[in-house]
């Protein structure tokens, strides 16, 4: 009796919510892009504003849901995976247009894998989609058929298609025409970008009026986050996608109803050891950061609640390890935060012939324990994160340098001549699945940050994590992919190459007057469900 | 006038005294975080509250501004000295000589600043305490500000060369470093010491800007520059009056630097 109540109540307030929003659609959205977008072509997107237009007006055959983060069906009515992971059938929508009126049919799917795959291109979207040597087949099975082959297995494959904005292959405006709910009508270079409504979007609501509701939106290029608060303040625009602590604190404090905590996002604050044998540092201290000891005594040392606390208001999470809490289904929940105990880090330390005197830790052959940490300049939750960490340290007789840099010269640092000898940086995730994090846990990667570019594993539990990820990596049955990623997960807890600190959450502001928003934290967080979004009939007229 | 010369120099005497005596007059060590408080409102224990991470506001204002006062007059030393040096020989050499060394001074002053302390920042080693990385900076600064100085100076020397004074001397047989020594550089002083005034104030709003990037003096050690990066940002403005009293000294000390330097050069 209950569940139909509920159910009943579910279903009328879905049709007030749509009524509402058909009532009072139009008018024109405005938000902020924080750069000038570099290109306009979907497949070349890899700024934030370019990556912003592409979602706001490209149509892709499968979205990942960011409230589920599940696969939804978009262009694609139905999609199938076969061939061990190496051939994705698709089935696609009938009967539609792009934005200049030009039929849609799986040759502009196959036109824009084609372009995609093209090693000329450089895509930034297609590296996920490179899983070995050989060439991508693609076969036009019929009008709204068609199936792609990689010369490889990759996992996951049907969620890479999210990023993928189909283009026309006949179409004289080439990448101008979408099949977005908006296609680009105006660009000021330095002030504005202008979206109007597609007339020809497929997607209709639940009383059969075709969406977006709104019919334009108003891209205010403004790189001044002080200036974007003020005018969204003052009710000039109408949402803040991504906010930092404090702004949302002050938000909060001025308008609490404009305020979103979407709750811990997958984004990631931690901190690692420079371990590359090659580097220029004197070999008691490469002793250090190659002992998992000490690594787990300095992760048990910091206060990771304090951080969150202080440094970030609260508005973030103790962080358990390379996946977020946020990441629903990769998430290993047997794992929890490495607890704060000075007792237990000093304990370790002392297995490895450390010995605290005086206030001074001192390792075996009489080294006092000092290191610096490096961090890109600017970014003041890095330096604060950085300072109480410190301090957490000093308690324990360690003293801490602090030394901020610019982005290119610690990128030189930690990259090429590896002159440094512990990092604190971020990273920001938009990819839910564990393969997106190959070029990270791979020993012979890139951005196996503490020891890149292996020949072959260092250690035994490198050799492990390599092992495991290949097998995640070449699996398609979710549940075993699982298995083996909740391994890497527990060797990564175990051994700290990483020491995860925090997850930062997924903040933004909305107006009120903006309906159906229901941020979200994967991204966009605001604006993923565009085409829903309604204006109030207050902003609708101001606008 | 004079008793604003007066009242200016009282005020710099008195703010010098109490970042000297810091280490009595401080409620707390300067790096030590009140994690139960942080942003906490004035009160007894924090006269000027607490920052974001929970330190004392009052005992870092003391400790930066002796950073801040102690360092910047060496780092105008520093500078002045270079281009005396620098500026006052090639005024005196004239010829080629002083061509050539305006030219080098041109390129100098050219020179990105920024990305100048950047790079070298960026060259320098890691390992080195918050106190080092302040005594670098401002020699940084001392090292690269002489330029604009030893124009002024050259352009002085030029005209002290040419003047009947030195005439006389030269024929009295009076030459080389003797000339240089005894008889220019006590006449460059006036404009040194004017250099030097505006030097001062001129390196704290530089370490002030550097501290607003990142760079410059390192935590957890206070200087002008981090305690006026907390005014960066709109969402600073929450109300909160004591955060702006480090801009308002530092605002104070600067004009009494300009005060105390408009001063010393009406005499000359």
């Amino acid at each position: 009796m209950r569940q139909r109540s509920f159910r009943m109540i579910l279903v009328v307030s879905t049709f007030l919510m749509a009524m509402t929003a058909s009532a009072q659609s139009r008018g024109e959205l405005h938000f902020c892009l924080h750069s000038e977008p570099k290109t306009f072509n979907p497949l070349l997107a890899e700024d934030d504003s370019s990556e912003t237009i592409r979602y706001l007006t490209g149509g892709v055959l499968i979205r990942v849901d960011r409230l589920t983060q599940d696969a939804v069906p978009e262009l694609a009515t139905a999609w199938k995976i076969s061939n061990v992971g190496k051939t994705i059938t698709f089935k696609l929508r009938d009967g539609i247009r792009f934005s200049d009126n030009t039929a849609f049919s799986a040759e502009d799917v196959a036109h824009t894998v084609r372009q995609l795959m093209d090693p000329e291109l450089h895509s930034p979207t297609a590296d996920s989609f490179r899983s070995g040597e050989g060439k991508v087949e693609i076969r036009v099975l019929s009008p709204n058929r068609i199936a792609i082959t990689f010369p490889a297995p990759i996992a996951g494959l049907d969620k890479l298609f999210d990023q993928v904005a189909i283009m026309s292959a006949t179409s004289p405006k080439k990448e101008m025409a979408v099949l977005g709910p908006y296609y680009v009508a105006e660009y000021k270079a330095g002030s504005y970008v202008l979206l109007q409504r597609n007339p020809n979007y497929w997607r209709h609501d639940g009383s059969g009026k075709q969406l977006p509701y709104i019919e334009s939106v108003k891209l205010d290029i403004q790189q001044n986050r002080d200036t974007e608060m003020l005018r969204l303040l003052r009710g000039e625009v109408d949402f803040i996608n991504s906010l930092d602590a404090e702004y949302f604190d002050k938000i909060m404090s001025q308008n609490p109803s404009m305020a979103h905590d979407a709750g811990v996002s997958l984004d990631s604050e931690q901190l690692w050891f420079n371990q590359v044998a090659s580097s220029p540092l004197p070999d008691y201290k490469k002793e250090w950061f190659r002992s998992t000891n000490f690594r787990r005594a300095i992760s048990e040392a910091i206060n990771r609640d304090d951080l969150a606390r202080i440094v970030f208001h609260g508005h973030a999470r103790p962080a358990v390890g390379p996946v977020s809490i946020a990441n629903k289904f990769w998430f290993n929940s047997k794992l929890q935060p490495h607890p704060f105990d000075r007792t237990s880090a000093l304990q370790r330390l002392n297995q490895d012939g450390f010995q605290l005197r005086d206030r001074v830790l001192r390792d075996r052959q009489g080294h006092a324990v000092e290191f610096s940490i490096i961090t890109n300049s600017g970014n003041k939750y890095r330096e604060r994160m950085a300072t109480m960490i410190q301090q957490d340290l000093a308690a324990i007789g360690i003293k801490l340098n602090i030394v901020t840099l610019d982005f290119p010269s610690l990128i030189e640092r930690i990259t090429r001549s590896f002159d440094y000898e512990a990092c604190l940086l971020g990273l920001v995730n938009n990819d839910l699945d564990p393969n997106s994090q190959m070029n990270i846990w791979l020993s012979s990667a890139e951005n196996h940050q503490w020891n890149p570019n292996q020949k072959s594993p260092g250690t035994n539990w490198e050799a492990d994590i390599d092992k495991l990820m290949r097998a995640q990596a070449s699996g398609l049955d979710s549940r075993k992919r699982k298995n083996y990623f909740d391994k890497v997960q527990e060797i990564v807890w175990e051994q700290e190459p990483f020491i995860y600190l925090v997850n930062r959450n997924a903040l933004s502001a909305v107006s009120p007057s903006v309906l159906n928003a229901h941020p979200a934290i994967l991204r966009p967080q605001v604006y993923w469900n565009i085409d829903q979004l309604a204006l109030g009939n207050e902003v609708a007229r101001k606008h | 006038m004079r008793w604003i010369r007066t009242l200016a120099l009282s005020f710099l005497a008195l703010t010098a005294a109490a970042c000297l005596l810091a280490d009595f007059i401080a409620p707390a060590p300067y790096d030590h975080q009140f994690r139960a408080e942080p942003g906490a409102a004035p009160s007894r224990q924090h006269l000027l509250g607490t920052d974001d991470l929970g330190r004392d506001r009052f005992s870092r204002l003391l400790y930066g501004t002796r950073v801040s006062l102690l360092l910047a007059p060496a780092a105008a030393l520093l500078s002045s000295l270079l281009a005396a040096l620098i500026g006052g020989t090639a005024g005196f050499m004239g010829g080629k000589v002083e061509k050539m060394v305006m030219a080098g001074t041109d390129l100098f002053l050219s020179l990105p600043w920024l990305f100048l302390l950047m790079t070298v920042r960026a060259l320098l080693p890691l390992n080195v305490s918050p106190i080092v990385s302040a005594a670098i900076t401002f020699l940084l600064l001392g090292c690269l500000g002489w330029a604009a100085a030893a124009r002024v100076v050259c352009a002085d020397a030029r005209s002290l060369r040419n003047s009947d004074f030195i005439l006389l001397a030269r024929a009295s047989g009076s030459g080389g470093f003797r000339l240089l020594w005894r008889h220019l550089t006590p006449n460059l002083l006036p404009v040194l010491f004017a250099q030097f005034w505006i030097s001062v104030p001129a390196f704290i709003l530089t370490e002030a800007n550097l501290g607003m990037l990142g760079l410059g003096v390192a935590e957890p050690l206070p200087s002008w520059g981090s305690l006026l990066r907390e005014l960066q940002s709109y969402s600073s403005f929450a109300g909160n009056p004591w955060q702006f009293v480090p801009l308002l000294l530092f605002i104070l000390l600067v004009s009494c630097f300009q005060l105390v330097m408009v001063q010393e050069e009406l005499p000359a």
